[in-house]
């Protein structure tokens, strides 16, 4: 019988630090990896990488491909899928996960494109399930119209990929003394490889308060389209002293801006409380703050699928209630 | 020199519907009769790009989608825009594509439409949102990408530097043509279309192709042509308090904030 392949994740780097969520899939992947008795093995690039071989080793990762080269310093989007793509042709993983951030969202895909495979956007949770006599990675997604998540497979094709946000998965503990393999492979470049080149990286924290750190969100989503705009929400969140955020519709109507966008293809946060207002309550939407420990929803729709997922309900107009919310919060302050 | 730009776009249910959208219990397919559709409301910053992209270099615009034949609607938008030619991929065989079949299937008819400099795309679209048709229609047609695409500068037709947005910052990638790239609501402001150009566009043609047409294997398309599989559906139970507020606007915000009181959150 032909040996079970590995459980794959890549490990993100930028500037020579490991990104959070690859180790939280380093985390998963070992319990996947557990289930398929099968190695743990983590597929690392970069200029010079032995430190985080070792780091990624000292997380649980048995087996460490480390490439590089200086020109995979940056994420490089022609090399990077193309050199994991060989290593997958000659490795031939059972499973590969990526972190949902905005570089693996761009090189997963391409990987996936290139060696033919199903690749599952997004993750909610990945488990393993019997199929037809094989145990096969379930992805599950948000669905539409209220709790409903969707299991995704991919039966046939291999590997079977996926990608996963940050903050769904725990980051595992640091080992003492980690046991694993470094397999250091020298990666060459090709001309065709940077018809895409990145020449420079620039990061930047953000002013003002951090979106992961507000205890405090005000989500809004479409139904602001009624009250021409999002200022009232943005007033509500000043008068609690938190942040604003929105939904994909909100973002795409200029409302807020893309970092502030919550849900499966943005952040995901677990705020003291999280007031959405004007969302219908779309799971792409609520998986982002579904860990929030207080959830207020507004919305004029009674049957608007936010209202189950939230500890207190207000149905009605925004352009009434958030005034009378933010006149309530007055009083309390000026102690009337 | 001209310039040819291609530019991907979708057929979407309108955002203020969408809790209106349920999935089939069996299948997991997307049920969404009766839902206003629009175009996906990105599209037309990728619409935009291409226009001004146009005014740079002179050339032409032609937009390209993948969908049912009401699908052709979010073409004719593309035409009040200011696109020069429309192609629909329609055809039964081209159903319940993922990502890769979608890419495939738009690959293919990008490659009949013939030669082409660029090839534009939303980052995401507002319903499916998974990212992925860029970067896969890139690798099909064997050119590079960028995605996350915020500003371009171009150094002359053939090459340009982009910054992509990155978690708090942003790469700089110079790419040479033809490419593709995905972009985002920050790129540009877009213009409102002139009633000269809407009227124009009521009765131009839109060519219609279907998988023949454009020499499409019908085990690459469609369902066939799909790798991954929707296998189920599952409800999540609530754990929330789900405490309906009753009264009017000023006795539920009063109410609202006491509650918050009780549990400590403000």
């Amino acid at each position: 019988m032909a040996q079970q392949g590995e459980v794959w994740i890549f490990a993100e780097q930028r500037d020579g630090n490991l990104m959070t969520v690859s180790l939280e899939l380093l985390n998963k992947g070992k319990e996947l990896a557990g289930q398929l008795s099968t190695p743990l093995a983590a597929v690392l690039l970069g200029e010079q990488v032995d430190d985080l071989a070792q780091q990624l080793v000292g997380y649980g990762a048995q087996k460490v491909y480390a490439l590089e080269n200086k020109k995979l310093k940056f994420y490089q989007s022609g090399a990077y899928a193309r050199l994991i793509a060989e290593l997958i042709g000659t490795h031939r993983p059972e499973l590969f996960l990526l972190g949902a951030t905005m570089i693996g969202m761009d090189l997963a895909p391409r990987v996936a494109a290139k060696v033919k495979t199903g690749l599952t956007a997004h993750c909610s949770d990945l488990y393993l399930e019997e199929m037809q006599g094989q145990k096969k990675l379930i992805a599950a997604v948000p669905g539409w119209g209220g709790n409903f998540v969707v299991k995704i497979a991919c039966p046939k094709a291999t590997p079977q990929m996926a990608t996963v946000r940050s903050g769904v998965f725990e980051k595992p503990a640091k080992m003492q003394s980690g046991n694993g393999q470094i397999v250091k492979i020298a990666a060459a470049i090709t001309s065709e490889d940077e018809l895409a080149e990145t020449v420079e990286m620039v990061e930047s924290q953000p002013t003002g308060l951090k979106l992961e750190d507000a205890d405090i969100v005000v989500g809004g989503g479409w139904g602001f389209q009624s009250v021409g705009g999002f200022r009232l929400a943005e007033e509500l969140a000043g008068t609690l002293g938190g942040a604003t955020a929105g939904s994909r519709p909100a973002v795409d109507a200029g409302w807020v801006k893309e970092d502030r966008m919550i849900g499966s293809s943005g952040k995901t946060i677990a705020p003291k409380l999280f007031i959405s207002a004007g969302a219908s309550g779309a799971m792409h939407f609520t998986t982002g703050f579904s860990k929030a420990k207080v959830i207020v929803a507004i919305d004029q729709n009674p049957k608007a699928p936010i209202f189950e997922v939230a500890d207190i309900g207000l149905v009605g107009d925004l352009g009434k209630i958030i005034p009378c919310f933010l006149q309530e919060l007055r009083k309390e302050k000026s102690g009337v | 020199m001209s310039f040819h730009c291609i530019v991907c776009i979708k057929q979407v249910p309108h955002p203020g519907h969408f809790s209106k959208i349920n999935l089939d219990p069996v299948t997991g397919a997307i049920r969404r009769a009766g839902i206003p559709s629009v175009l996906n409301p990105l599209d037309k910053n990728v619409i935009e790009e291409a226009l001004c992209i146009r005014e740079r270099f002179s050339g032409k615009v032609t937009a390209i989608t993948m969908g049912p034949p009401q699908a052709r609607e979010v073409l004719e938008e593309a035409y009040a825009l200011g696109a020069d030619e429309g192609v629909l991929l329609c055809d039964l065989t081209l159903a319940g594509a993922d990502s890769l079949a979608t890419a495939y299937t738009l690959a293919k008819g990008i490659q009949k439409i013939g030669k082409y400099d660029l090839v534009l795309c939303g980052n995401e679209s507002i319903d499916g949102a998974t990212q992925q048709v860029g970067p896969q229609l890139a690798e099909l047609l064997g050119i590079p990408h960028v995605t996350h695409v915020v500003e371009v500068n171009w150094l002359n037709e053939r090459e340009a530097v982009v910054k992509r947005a990155i978690e708090y910052g942003y790469l700089k990638v110079k790419v040479k043509m033809p490419a593709v790239m995905t972009v985002v609501k920050s790129i540009n402001t877009c213009r409102l279309p002139s009633v000269l150009d809407i009227m124009g566009a009521a009765g131009k043609e839109v060519q219609k192709w279907g998988c023949c047409d454009i020499n499409g294997a019908t085990e690459c398309v469609g369902l066939p042509g799909s790798p991954t599989r929707v296998i189920g559906i599952v409800q999540v139970e609530s754990k929330r308090k789900r405490e309906m507020l009753k009264g009017s606007e000023e006795e539920m915000a009063k109410s609202a904030v006491k509650r918050l009181r009780e549990y400590g959150v403000i």
